[in-house]
């Protein structure tokens, strides 16, 4: 074609030309994803957790690469606003986001306006001000990230909310599973410790039993929940996943058993929690001695799971409390790589929650 | 729609063979050749180009794919996401001959990023492009050093490149849209 009638058909037919270049690009993301915030894992349906491993099977190419840097989100920019201390998390968060080549900005409560007395919806929306387009964030209560979502157009990521959620969390564990055992229908999964108070606890409840897992919840019963294992939960079972049809119920469909010994028989995956040692003062537990007698997963009692059990804890751990030392730096053990695959997860979460509806 | 077939199994059987031809020609033999295919339809393409190298060279040119993906100058600016998989580059590419290959060259932007997103991979000592269709519109200084066939077309047309493996059959068609 001659260059004086491609550049006057060029001119002539310029929105014609937007419009195509569009249908011709790659396969666009499939059409159940709609999400702006990753909040929970409550409302989260296989698909949509089978979308966010596969995109992290792509991002982990990425990490493995000498120079691990993509342009992707360039000129975007992520801030990380935590209001309790963590590390890994939040390390974790604004590495995903440097090797997606976003600008990162993280600000830590304690050394905030927050000290001033500042609201959090006035934090937020100080932020949404001065140009941000996502925040991660980490606050002690339950809820916190959802008012964020509310009262701004920002897009928010739970880094962890009270009791609540971690999701986060839940989809590396799911993905480090996954690498492993590949699909994880009527798979059992052990979730040992304290689960009345564990973000994480709920998060895997609700991501496991989206993809069909089987899930036995474990531990003192002054630390689980009331209701939970209950016909509440069970009735979920049959609701549809997302959409808002969806019932609203408080309790993921697992099984509980106070009984490890019991509960670890024939399972795939055993998953024990950080037993947060301050909760002795509160007298939830009489001794850490007495917790870890009964609820410490030891190798004789992983001898009564499937041959080649995995162990998964979501640290940092108390070594030879929720699992001795031998069991943490075993050939059983993910909790490394739990660590790894968590950067490879966030960037596949703020990947697709960029491009998401706005 | 109106579609039209350009190239059918045969023509597009030809075109690859001699590609393959032109490839080794003019890098004096097969030492230091990659090809890496796009995705998608790159894929399919880049293997065929090695399996008919190995055929009259008897030589095992070895095959990458790239996923442009996390390259593409649209997100989020334009709020495009795209699906994303796993490259897969299977020898260091640093020093090496790339022939990048694609199905159709379009405006030159997937080129543009896939040229990003191979060099951090490496400094190849050149990166050579092989695509089946060259449709023209560019909108970058960008040209292919191997096509299979020119087609000129109009903005509104689409060119689809069909890969038994992918699509179930094989050739390539222009399909027209008419004036609105």
């Amino acid at each position: 074609m001659s260059t004086s009638s491609r550049s006057s058909a060029a001119r002539g037919t310029g929105a014609a030309v937007q419009e195509r270049r569009t249908v011709r690009l790659p396969p666009a993301l499939p059409s159940f994803w709609r999400r702006r915030h990753l909040l929970d894992l409550d409302d989260f349906s296989a698909e949509e957790i089978g979308l966010v491993m596969e995109t992290a099977d792509a991002m982990k190419e990425v990490l493995g690469r000498q120079i691990a840097r993509v342009p992707t989100l360039r000129g975007t920019t992520i801030v990380t606003l935590f209001y309790e201390n963590s590390t890994r998390t939040r390390t974790s968060f604004e590495l995903a986001a440097r090797v997606l080549g976003a600008d990162v900005v993280s600000i830590a409560a304690s050394a905030s306006s927050v000290q001033k007395g500042e609201s959090l919806v006035d934090t937020v929306l100080t932020l949404q001000a001065v140009g941000a387009d996502m925040l991660v964030m980490r606050h002690r209560y339950s809820g916190a990230p959802y008012l964020a979502a509310r009262h701004s157009h920002l897009k928010v990521v739970n880094a962890g909310d009270g009791w609540h959620a971690h999701p986060t969390q839940a989809l590396l564990d799911l993905y480090t599973i996954r690498s492993h055992l590949g699909d994880l229908r009527d798979r059992k999964v052990v979730i040992v410790g304290d689960i009345t108070h564990s973000r994480v606890a709920r998060s895997n409840m609700w991501g496991l039993t989206a993809v069909g897992a089987r899930v036995v919840v474990c531990g003192p019963p002054t630390l689980m929940p009331v209701g939970l294992g209950g016909a509440n939960g069970q009735e979920r079972g049959d609701l549809a996943p997302t959409g808002p049809a969806r019932v609203s119920v408080c309790l993921p469909p697992v099984e509980v058993d106070l009984n490890l010994d019991r509960a670890i028989e024939g399972a795939d995956v055993v998953m024990a929690l950080r037993l947060q040692l301050e909760r002795q003062q509160t007298g939830l537990i009489p001794s850490i001695r007495e917790y870890v007698r009964l609820y410490q997963v030891t190798t004789e009692r992983l001898a009564r799971a499937k041959p080649g059990v995995l162990v998964l804890h979501p640290g940092p751990v108390n070594e030879g409390i929720e699992i001795p030392p031998e069991v943490a730096h075993g050939t059983r053990s993910l909790i490394e790589e739990q660590v790894t695959n968590g950067v490879a997860v966030r960037m596949a979460v703020l990947y697709l929650l960029a491009g998401g509806q706005t | 729609m109106p579609e039209s077939v350009i190239l059918t199994q045969e023509d597009v059987r030809r075109a690859i063979v001699r590609i393959a031809h032109e490839v080794v020609e003019n890098n004096r033999g097969c030492r230091d050749l990659v090809f890496v295919g796009m995705q998608t339809r790159g894929v399919p393409l880049a293997r065929r180009l090695a399996a008919a190298v190995a055929d009259f060279e008897h030589e095992e040119v070895p095959v990458g794919t790239l996923d442009i993906g996390l390259y593409r100058d649209d997100v989020p600016a334009r709020g495009v996401t795209v699906e994303i998989k796993p490259s897969e580059i299977p020898t260091n590419i640093a020093d090496k001959r790339v022939v990048l290959v694609d199905d159709v060259l379009y405006t030159g932007r997937s080129i543009r990023a896939a040229l990003d997103a191979l060099i951090d991979y490496g400094r190849p000592e050149r990166i050579q492009l092989a695509v089946l269709v060259d449709r023209g519109h560019r909108e970058l200084p960008i040209r292919a050093d191997y096509v299979g066939k020119n087609i000129p077309t109009s903005p509104r047309d689409e060119v689809e490149v069909r890969f038994q493996e992918i699509d179930g059959s094989e050739e390539v068609v222009l399909i027209s849209r008419e004036e609105e």
